[in-house]
Order: structure tokens, then C-alpha cells, then sequence
């Protein structure tokens, strides 16, 4: 690929001139929030948190889907990986997340048969080639997942494949969006909204919301120029006093979103409530599958698995303080003592998008020019 | 896992119906089999954004060397553990 396209979004002029235009519209101390996992990482990583001008604070948000899915469900993926008649098939950065005692690594070395797949669509293929296991697809993840997952589901009813389900932990980003403005200690005045999800979703959930809570909400890439573009759009609704759905992300991100997959989503999903590690239950906050696909779905077929109780090892972890942007990584006792990306303590250190590892593998830069 | 995977389509399987219709993309050097079934206005040699396994969006192939670029320098691709098939 052409290395010209890539400067573009990486020019150090204009990052400059970005920052100055920053700094010359900033009267007062604003903090922001992104949402998307991926956002932090690129924050974090080109040391754009410390260039900003100090009245802008940036928060970061509980977009990691690998952070925010709970313990009872990797303890239900655990608990059915360990079953002989099951294969089951996980994204390859869930499987090292803690349960309430183990994670679906140390699941496999307990002899649970599991398999790191990229796609749903591979475990229905694993499905096909071994009737005679049950081939289970740990279907977490956000608004970017859920096409494929729904996906999955209606190949498998078309090819009546009986010996394959889904267990769902599909969580949402605008629902997430309205537990952090409806808290009352909530102090975020804007939020750069999640590229990706939106260039699937669209923009039409954000409307209500920026009106709501009088919050500008700006759509933003993954580019220093991007974000730092975000933020400059943020800031200067903020200063005029406006709030309003902007999309810094056009590139990309069409208003309607993908139509198609909205489509697929709604046949298989239907919109539920959802528990979310570190923040409780947020109503009406990701999916689950409707009983037209009951079949499919691993929660309805291993029941038994549904209510396990798993002893918990309180490992001190601050992950809901972290993901609801209330303290930074660096303020948890743990970081980079007792918790490293190697020995994980919580969910937002295993995860590249987790914003504890970010911090680890960056400390050293942030340290040198902080 | 919130970020699509930046590829180049190659070539279309017209044989299959909606649900099952893929392509072949490639990128940084991968081939690989994807599901078209939400994108089926895509044509060989448009670039598209790939979400675990299905082509989610029509992208220019600047953004795609751009989103390319970032996964690499963020180890993402790794992490993603995708198998050339
Ligand atoms: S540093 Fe580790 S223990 Fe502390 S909040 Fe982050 S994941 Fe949890």
C-alpha cells in the first residue's frame, strides 16, 4: 500500500496546526470522552494526551468489548468449554480474560477443547466437519460483531446445523453512552463517537441523544489528524454554546450506516437488557437472540450452564472505576506491579483496546514527555 | 476487535445465494474468503472494511492503506489471529 496516503493522517504540520487551533479556541476546561477502545490506543500511543492544551481533559470510555463483557459469562463459556461433547470457538482476544476463576485458556489446558477463530462463520464450518460435537461460537462484542454473528445464526438455520449455537453477550454503544450522562456524578461534557460502529450503525441513535443531554457528539477516526479533528469540532460546538451530531469520520461513516446488516441484526437480535463488567446492569443495552432462533442460541440449549455459581477471587481490580472514567490506569495500586498485559488481573489490560494496557505499553513514551 | 480489517476484493463467488455469497480479499499479502452477504453492491476491486469475517463497507483505498497501517503499528493484526485461508 502507498505510504503517501498514510502521512496525510500522520503530518506533524498538521497535527501542529490542529493543536494551535485547539488552543486558540479553548477558553474554558472541557472534558471529552471517547468511546471506542481503539480511540485510546491511537490517544495513548502518539502521545496526543499530553500535547493537548491542559483545559482539555480526555476520558476514556468503556469501548473495549473484551473489558466490559461480565464474568458470569466467560464462567458460562468456561463451564461449557470443559464439556466433552462441546468445540468451543472464541475471538482470540477474549480467551485470556479473566472469569470469576479462570479464563477459557486455562480452560483448554484443563483439557476444554477450544478453538481461536476470526470469524462466526469459521465455527460453522468447524460445525459441519464435526457433527458429533456440539460447536459453540462465544458471540461478544459491539455493534461491529453483531452482522456477522446474526450472520452465523441464519446460515445455520438455512443448513439445519443442529449441533451449533451462539452464547450472546452483545452489548451497545449508545446505550452505554446514556448510563455515563445519566449518572449523577457525570462530568463529561462531549464525546468523540466510535467510527467503525457508526460506519454499520449510522448516526440516527446519536440525534436523541445529543439533545437529551445537550452533549455534542462528534463521529471520529483513528488518526492523530482524526481525533485531533474530533476534538477541535467538540470544542468549538462547546464554546458556541451548541450540541449537536457531527461526523468527522464522512470518509467512512454514512448516515444511514449499512442497511443490509441493520437488517440481519434485527431478524436474528432483539434489543435486551445487559449486565457490563465494572458497571452493573444497563437496561435495554445489547442483544440477545429472538426465540424464532432459540435453536441457536447456546443459553436456551445448555440452560444448566446459565446460573452457575463460580467462587470469586477478588483480585482488588478498579476495572469499574476505569471503564466508566472515573480514575486513570496509573491510579490502580495493581498497574504494572501485580497486573501486567502477561498476568492480567482485569479485562482492560488483556486487550490491545483496553485502556490499562495502553497505558502499559506506552508508559514509557508517556513518561518522557508528560 | 471494533476495527474492521482494510482489504482489497478480488474476486466475487456469484454461484451462492445472499446468505452465503463471498469473495476473495487480500491484504498485506493474505488471501482469505469473506461473506458478501451484507454488501452485495460491491464489485471486484473495491476496497472494503471487514468485521470478523463479513465485508461490512465500501471504502477508497486511501482510507484502506490508512486503517491498514494503523492495525500494523498496533499489533492489532497479530491479535486478531487471522489464519490465511
Ligand atoms: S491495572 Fe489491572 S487491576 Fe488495575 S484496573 Fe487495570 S486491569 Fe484492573
Amino acid at each position: 500500500m502507498n505510504m503517501k496516503y498514510i502521512s496525510e493522517y500522520r503530518n506533524a504540520g498538521v497535527v501542529k496546526k490542529l493543536l494551535a487551533e485547539i488552543e486558540a479556541t479553548v477558553t474554558r476546561a472541557w472534558m471529552l470522552m471517547e468511546v471506542c477502545g481503539g480511540q485510546t490506543h491511537s490517544l495513548v500511543k502518539n502521545g496526543i494526551l499530553n500535547m493537548l492544551p491542559d483545559k482539555i481533559t480526555m476520558v476514556h470510555g468503556p469501548g473495549c468489548p473484551v473489558c466490559v463483557t461480565p464474568k458470569s459469562m466467560i464462567d458460562q463459556a468456561v463451564a461449557l468449554a470443559l464439556r466433552q461433547d462441546v468445540i468451543m470457538c472464541s475471538f482470540g482476544d477474549m480467551v485470556r480474560v479473566p472469569g470469576s476463576s479462570k479464563s477459557l485458556m486455562q480452560a483448554r489446558s484443563e483439557g476444554g477443547n477450544l478453538r481461536v477463530v476470526y470469524s462466526p462463520l469459521d465455527a460453522i464450518k468447524i460445525a459441519r466437519e464435526n457433527p458429533d460435537k456440539e460447536v459453540i461460537f462465544f458471540a461478544v462484542g459491539f455493534e461491529t460483531t453483531a452482522p456477522a454473528n446474526a450472520l452465523a445464526v441464519l446460515q445455520a438455520a438455512k443448513l439445519n446445523l443442529n449441533n451449533f449455537s451462539v452464547l450472546v453477550s452483545h452489548v451497545l454503544v449508545p446505550p452505554a453512552m446514556e448510563a455515563i450522562l445519566s449518572d449523577e456524578f457525570n462530568t463529561i461534557n462531549g464525546f468523540l463517537g466510535a467510527g467503525h460502529v457508526c460506519s454499520v450503525m449510522g448516526l440516527h441513535e446519536y440525534y436523541p441523544l445529543a439533545e437529551k443531554y445537550k452533549i455534542p457528539i462528534v463521529v471520529t477516526g483513528f488518526e492523530p489528524v482524526d481525533l485531533l479533528e474530533g476534538i477541535l469540532m467538540a470544542v468549538r460546538q462547546l464554546e458556541a454554546g451548541i450540541a449537536t451530531v457531527e461526523n468527522q469520520y464522512a470518509r467512512v461513516v454514512r448516515n444511514t450506516g449499512n442497511l443490509q446488516a441493520q437488517a440481519v441484526i434485527q431478524e436474528v437480535f432483539k434489543v435486551a437488557d445487559r449486565e457490563w463488567r465494572g458497571i452493573g446492569v444497563i437496561p435495554q443495552s445489547g442483544y440477545k437472540v429472538r426465540e424464532k432462533y432459540q435453536l441457536f442460541d447456546a443459553e436456551h440449549k445448555f440452560s444448566e450452564t446459565k446460573n452457575i455459581k463460580v467462587q470469586e477471587l477478588d483480585a482488588g481490580c478498579i476495572a469499574g472505576e476505569i471503564l466508566r472514567g472515573i480514575k486513570k490506569p496509573v491510579q490502580c495500586p495493581h498497574f504494572g506491579k501485580g497486573c501486567t498485559p502477561l498476568n492480567p488481573l482485569g479485562a482492560p489490560m488483556v486487550s490491545s483496546e483496553g485502556a490499562c494496557a495502553a497505558y502499559f505499553h506506552f508508559s514509557q513514551a508517556y513518561e518522557t514527555t508528560s | 476487535m471494533c476495527l474492521g480489517i482494510p482489504a482489497k476484493l478480488d474476486s466475487i463467488d456469484e454461484t451462492a445465494d445472499d446468505f452465503f455469497r463471498t469473495g476473495k480479499i487480500s491484504f498485506g499479502g493474505i488471501s482469505r474468503t469473506v461473506s458478501l452477504a451484507m454488501l452485495t453492491d460491491a464489485k471486484p476491486g473495491d476496497y472494503v472494511l471487514v468485521h470478523a469475517g463479513v465485508a461490512l463497507s465500501v471504502i477508497t483505498e486511501q482510507e484502506a492503506a490508512t486503517v491498514f497501517e494503523y492495525l500494523k503499528m498496533s499489533g492489532e493484526l497479530d491479535e486478531e489471529g487471522l489464519p490465511d485461508t
